[in-house]
């Protein structure tokens, strides 16, 4: 089995902001705007290299939305960054009209997404936005893993011609991907080859997935990881790939089930390749404020929740 | 010096266009379009400096114009087919099936002239201010982003957002208007939702204002604009200009009230209201 090493805990927040600045240094049409979240999005370091494509646009997101898509059409790459709830739900009808239906080159960087916010509660705690974006036609929705893989993906948001909704978190989570990787849109990433159960996660959930399937192989229950980075476009070939192999899925996400990546994946095999599929996901109802720990075992989101999924997937082939 | 004279007869023919399209569609909002038709008349044919044949969203090295209130779309596509941007007969299919002449503004059917959508209100100003900001960043001197919004529109948040913005980061390559005729789908600005004191908010959120006191008045409006331009050069601050219109300018029927926002006429009715405007340069 392939090891895994956690090279020291980061947030994946952090990862962004790096990206950032070495898109910035790469790309002098790269720009970046904030609503009054500079130094929580960890844009700063952009902000102070490069002062001039720096906007502080003030509590005001709507204003930002529109200004970003504005800045795009002479051949400006515009990052917005605020919290995922004020880069979502916030904005939606700015996102849909003068970003999504105008076809506009904004990257939406959104922080702070899903439960693992933590002590803030549940207004800050956005659990829908993955399904708001990937209902929007021309959006791209990604969600990375670790601090690496939110790097190289701040990178390729930037370079990708068109709009993208980049998701990613608060807290410092382990940091296991490869350093300086490529990342490609719309391609999912195995990390454990298995033939039993396949397993689907996306964002912080992933690492949650690897140690599910660490400890189902010693129960001699050999489980395929792997890690939908990208939720839109989805990589319908990799999943029916794996499911063709396993017989039965579980998807594992920071999110509500509805709109999220398992109902995201549970259309594509009612469709194609139907099979019993278990949901690591947040049911119908509102967050709470704890640590990112107590809440990710509170709603059912750690790797003993993963483990109980893919016994109950397994029962049902 | 502009020909006002000439500017009056393409007013007269862009009128006549917004009330066939309208009654051809049996949909739109004629009111609006009426009362800005004089305003949008002086930028596409005598302020604006703009190529039709080399087009692309970009707007690099052209005036750039962005209608944020949408619904005034029958205008825009008559000004932009009168003005080059494509064939005139191409207005017949204004609000049909497969047309590139949507409902409101949209970029996706790839009608040249039209930059971004807009229709949900209060997000053209927005999307003017990052265009306006584009062209400082790419030191475009001497190019101008005119952008025209709604009094009732004004009453979206989003549009102090941007406001505020715009006079926070000294956006001064933007000239902005509001169609001030007062009337909105339910009624009045005032009795919709008052005070209508826009030219104090406009003041306090940092921006120069010009009032133009008869805003169907094309000369009135180019001497407002060359006004604008001087007091951003000087003095670094965005400017609105405020034009009193009256609501469905030129057809006495529609003039004045908020009943034909967005009702098309009949065909008898378009038939009278044709016969206030002349036919200047051939119907499409």
């Amino acid at each position: 089995m392939k090891e895994f090493i956690n090279t020291g805990n980061k947030d994946t927040r952090s990862g962004f902001g790096a990206g950032l600045l070495e898109f910035g240094r790469e790309n002098s049409n790269a720009v970046a705007l904030t609503a009054d979240l500079m130094g929580s999005v960890k844009m700063d370091a952009f902000a102070k290299e490069f002062p001039d494509r720096f906007f502080q646009c003030g509590i005001a997101e709507a204003n930002m939305i529109g200004t970003a898509a504005g800045l795009s059409l002479n051949g400006k790459i515009p990052f917005v960054g605020t919290f995922a709830a004020f880069a979502t739900g916030r904005v939606y009808d700015q996102v849909r009209m003068s970003v999504a239906y105008s076809e506009t080159n904004v990257k939406i960087a959104a922080s702070h997404a899903g439960i693992t916010l933590g002590e803030d509660g549940a207004t800050h705690q956005i659990l829908e936005d993955i399904g708001l974006m990937r209902m929007l036609p021309n959006m791209v929705v990604i969600n990375p893993c670790d601090y690496n893989q939110t790097k190289a993906a701040t990178i390729a948001a930037g370079r990708y011609n068109g709009a993208v909704y980049l998701r990613f978190g608060r807290p410092s989570v382990p940091n296991f991907t490869p350093e300086n990787q490529e990342f490609i849109i719309g391609k999912a990433i195995k990390m454990i080859d298995g033939k039993d159960v396949s397993i689907f996660a996306t964002g912080h959930l992933v690492w949650e997935a690897i140690q599910a399937a660490l400890s189902l192989e010693k129960e001699g229950i050999n489980a395929e990881v792997i890690d939908i980075a990208t939720i839109k476009p989805l990589d319908y070939e990799a999943i029916i790939e794996s499911v063709e192999k396993t017989k039965c899925v579980v998807t594992a996400e920071e999110h509500f089930i509805a709109g999220g990546l398992g109902e995201t994946i549970a259309s594509l095999l009612t469709a194609h390749r139907p099979a019993p599929i278990e949901y690591v996901a947040i049911a119908d109802k509102f967050g709470q404020s704890g640590t990112p720990s107590e809440l990710m075992k509170e709603y059912g989101l750690d790797s003993d929740n993963i483990i109980q999924a893919a016994k109950r997937a397994l029962k049902r082939k | 010096m502009a020909d006002i004279q000439k500017l009056n007869e393409i007013a007269s023919q862009i009128r006549r266009d917004i009330i066939r399209m309208v009654t051809g569609a049996n949909s739109g909002h004629p009111g609006g379009s009426l009362s800005s038709t004089d305003v949008v008349t002086a930028l596409y044919f005598e302020e604006m400096k703009y190529n039709v044949k080399s087009w692309s969203r970009t707007g690099k090295g052209e005036d750039m114009f962005f209608l944020s209130a949408g619904h005034e779309s029958p205008l825009l596509y008559s000004a932009l087919a009168r003005a080059g941007y494509f064939p005139i007969n191409e207005l017949a299919t204004f609000r049909k099936i497969h047309s590139r002449l949507q409902g409101h503004p949209a970029t996706d059917t790839g009608l040249p002239g039209i930059y971004a959508a807009s229709g949900s209100l209060g997000q053209g100003l927005s999307v003017a201010i990052g265009a306006a900001v584009g062209k400082k960043l790419e030191g475009e001197k001497g190019k101008y982003v005119y952008v025209l919004v709604g009094d009732g529109e004004s009453q979206e948040g989003q549009i102090w957002e941007a406001a505020e913005f715009a006079s926070h980061h000294k956006v001064n390559n933007i000239i902005a208007f509001t169609d001030w005729n007062g009337q909105q789908i339910d009624g009045t600005t005032e009795e919709v939702i008052g005070p209508d004191n826009l030219e104090q908010k406009w003041k306090s959120f940092g921006w120069n204002v010009i009032i133009v006191k008869d805003g169907n008045n094309i000369a009135e409006i180019l001497q407002a604009i060359k006004l604008a331009k001087e007091l951003e050069e000087k003095e670094e601050k965005p400017v609105m200009i405020m034009l009193k219109t009256v609501m469905g300018k030129g057809v006495d029927f529609m003039e004045g009230t908020c009943a034909w926002h967005g009702k098309a006429p009949k065909k008898e009715e378009m038939e009278k209201a044709l016969e206030q405007l002349k036919e200047t340069l051939g119907d499409y």
